[in-house]
């Protein structure tokens, strides 16, 4: 007996016409650009099935970067670097503008927490071997990406032009100095000339947030397309990847920089 | 031998021994005998350094064996299966003629050469711009301190001014200043010491009561540097706030982490008036006073040494006024 076809009820219609509707802006994206099958592939793409919540720690890094770059870009808004202005802005966005005191609690604290979570995603690296082969050049621009935030770090102290902040930045640039050979040269950079004045200021503002701003984005791209391309690693106690557990399928062979597509992480889109 | 995974790993060897006594006792040397012993450490580490180089790259540096290409020669079936050479299609196109130096590859040449170009005089000043004015044009600036008079003979003074009113509070340096009197030949003498810290470059503070405490009043000069304000104190030293370091009243490190003495401002006197001139750098000083003999070497940063085997490392100082 054949089976029997009904033809599709009104609600059933409206109902698709409906999700054609709102998926059409995505199409007409992904004709042209390819970028929601990237950004699916991006965000859907297998992981190993042991993973835990120690694994987070590098969005957590990523995710205090962007509240540091959103909120900076928020305070450059106010924030007059020059030596007459610089401390008065800094007080004006803390007392007058609105909400001021809580973004510029944000990017003060956010810097701290910036640091020690990429100091805790480093950590986690190390204890769980992930910077093993293959992954030893992602662990490389890691800790260029950790130099750089250090940097930040630095450049940003000077920034609010109190007593901390200029003999923070006087001791530190000093001790720039005293690197052998070339540390006189790096600190009469730093300082733009041979004391400290309002180009060292800018200068630094200049550097905090716009030159390490962009290789610390840079860096992240590209310790991203690593992290994508080479895969997220199993915990050192993991069953499933020292191979006790063995599923259904039969077990696929390595070959060369690819894991096992039991794993997920062949390189190839699904 | 039998054929087996080769062997990666390095072979034992006696010369990262030697390399590390050779370190060990430049180090010791450093600390006991800087000329001879260090030297004889230094020494030992550079030959049994080369040697360990050496034996470390003598893989890579042994010449690579010509292997010729496997052939496998035709059986007399195969061979008589071709066809003969002068009958059928060729094998491959004759090279056309002119083809030595094609389009493509000339195109590909001029966009990286013309890129490079362009980029190369893109950066050159822009790389300039950013790294050159911190060296160049480096001036000095002269202080007036205001009239000698204001100076009695013996006693200290906090001076603190602007070294250009122009940039305003950021120019703002303080010196302990003393008037010795006159020395031989009547030349006027003053020991004029930066607050400048030899370790870090934080703010040397006088061990000693200033102004109301000794009962006397502070001195506010005006000069074409803006005002100048003059604090007597009576110091028994120097220190500094942020590690400690501790200076006698001629700017002799006592105690702590500097590396030297504090550095003096030159000085010179004009129509009667006290000007300051450019910094330089001391690594000690004896005697005081008029009398002190001070062993002056050109301005080099805080923490970096002027005297000693670690003057080495610094051994190129950047443009300074």
């Amino acid at each position: 007996m054949p089976p029997i076809r009904r033809s599709p009820t009104k609600a059933q219609i409206r109902r698709e016409q409906a999700l054609a509707a709102m998926t059409y802006p995505l199409d007409w994206l992904e004709e042209r650009s390819g970028l929601v099958g990237g950004v699916r592939y991006f965000l859907m793409r297998k992981v190993p099935s042991d993973t835990n919540w120690m694994q987070t720690l590098g969005s957590a890094s990523l995710t205090a970067f962007l509240v540091q770059a959103i909120t900076g870009v928020i305070l450059a808004m106010y924030y007059k670097p020059s030596p007459h202005d610089a401390y008065s802005s800094i007080q004006n966005i803390t007392d007058h503008v609105f909400m001021g005191w809580l973004v510029r609690g944000m990017h003060k604290w956010g810097a701290s927490v910036f640091i020690i979570l990429m100091f805790l995603h480093m950590g986690r690296v190390f204890l769980f071997g992930a910077y093993k082969y293959p992954r030893e050049l992602n662990w490389i621009v890691g800790v260029l990406i950790l130099v750089l935030g250090l940097m930040e770090g630095f450049t940003g102290y000077l920034l609010p032009w109190d007593q901390t902040a200029y003999w923070a930045s006087v001791v530190g640039i000093n001790l720039n100095g005293t690197a052998p050979f070339l540390g006189p040269w790096l600190a009469q950079f730093l300082r733009s000339g041979q004391e400290i004045s309002g180009d060292t200021l800018s200068r630094f503002y200049s550097l905090h947030m716009l030159v390490i701003p962009g290789g610390i984005i840079a860096l992240i791209t590209l310790h991203l397309y690593l992290v994508i391309r080479l895969g997220v690693t199993s915990p050192p106690w993991s069953k499933e990847a020292a191979g006790a557990e063995v599923s259904e399928e039969p077990a696929p062979l390595r070959s060369g920089l690819t894991r096992p597509v039991a794993h997920g992480s062949s390189g190839g889109r699904d | 031998m039998t054929p087996g995974p080769p062997d990666h790993g390095p072979s034992p060897t006696i010369w990262p021994l030697g390399f590390a006594v050779g370190i060990a006792v430049a180090l010791v040397g450093l600390i006991i005998n800087p000329e001879w012993i260090a030297s004889i450490g230094a020494f030992i580490a550079i030959v049994f350094g080369f040697l360990w180089a050496r034996e470390a790259t003598s893989e890579m540096r042994r010449q690579v064996p010509v292997v010729r290409a496997e052939v496998r020669e035709m059986t007399p079936a195969e061979a008589a299966a071709l066809p003969p050479a002068a009958e059928g299609e060729a094998a491959m196109a004759p090279p056309q003629p002119g083809e030595r130096f094609p389009r493509s590859r000339f195109l590909e040449g001029a966009t990286l050469g013309l890129g490079g170009v362009i980029g190369g005089l893109v950066t050159v000043p822009v790389a300039g711009f950013a790294l050159l004015p911190a060296f160049l044009d480096q001036k000095g600036h002269e202080v007036d301190m205001g009239p000698v008079s204001a100076y009695p003979i013996g006693k200290w003074f906090i001076g603190t001014f602007m070294v250009d009113p122009a940039e305003g509070e950021v120019s703002r340096r303080t010196a302990f200043i003393r008037n010795n009197g006159p020395v031989q030949n009547n030349v006027p003498s003053f020991t004029i010491i930066s607050n400048r810290c030899a370790h870090l470059g934080c703010p040397v503070q006088a061990n000693g009561p200033t102004g109301a405490i000794l009962g006397e009043k502070n001195v506010t000069e005006h000069t074409k540097n803006g005002s100048i304000l003059l604090r007597p104190v009576v110091p028994a030293g120097f220190g500094c706030p942020c590690h400690g370091g501790q200076y006698d009243t001629e700017g002799n490190r006592t105690a702590g982490p500097p590396v030297r003495a504090l550095d003096r401002y030159a000085f010179d006197i004009k129509n009667g008036h006290l000007v300051l001139l450019s910094t330089y750098s001391v690594s000690h000083v004896v005697g005081s006073g008029g009398q002190a003999k001070i062993y002056k070497y050109k301005p080099a940063g805080p923490g970096q040494h002027v005297d000693g085997p670690e003057q080495w490392f610094y051994p190129l100082q950047p443009p300074h006024h």
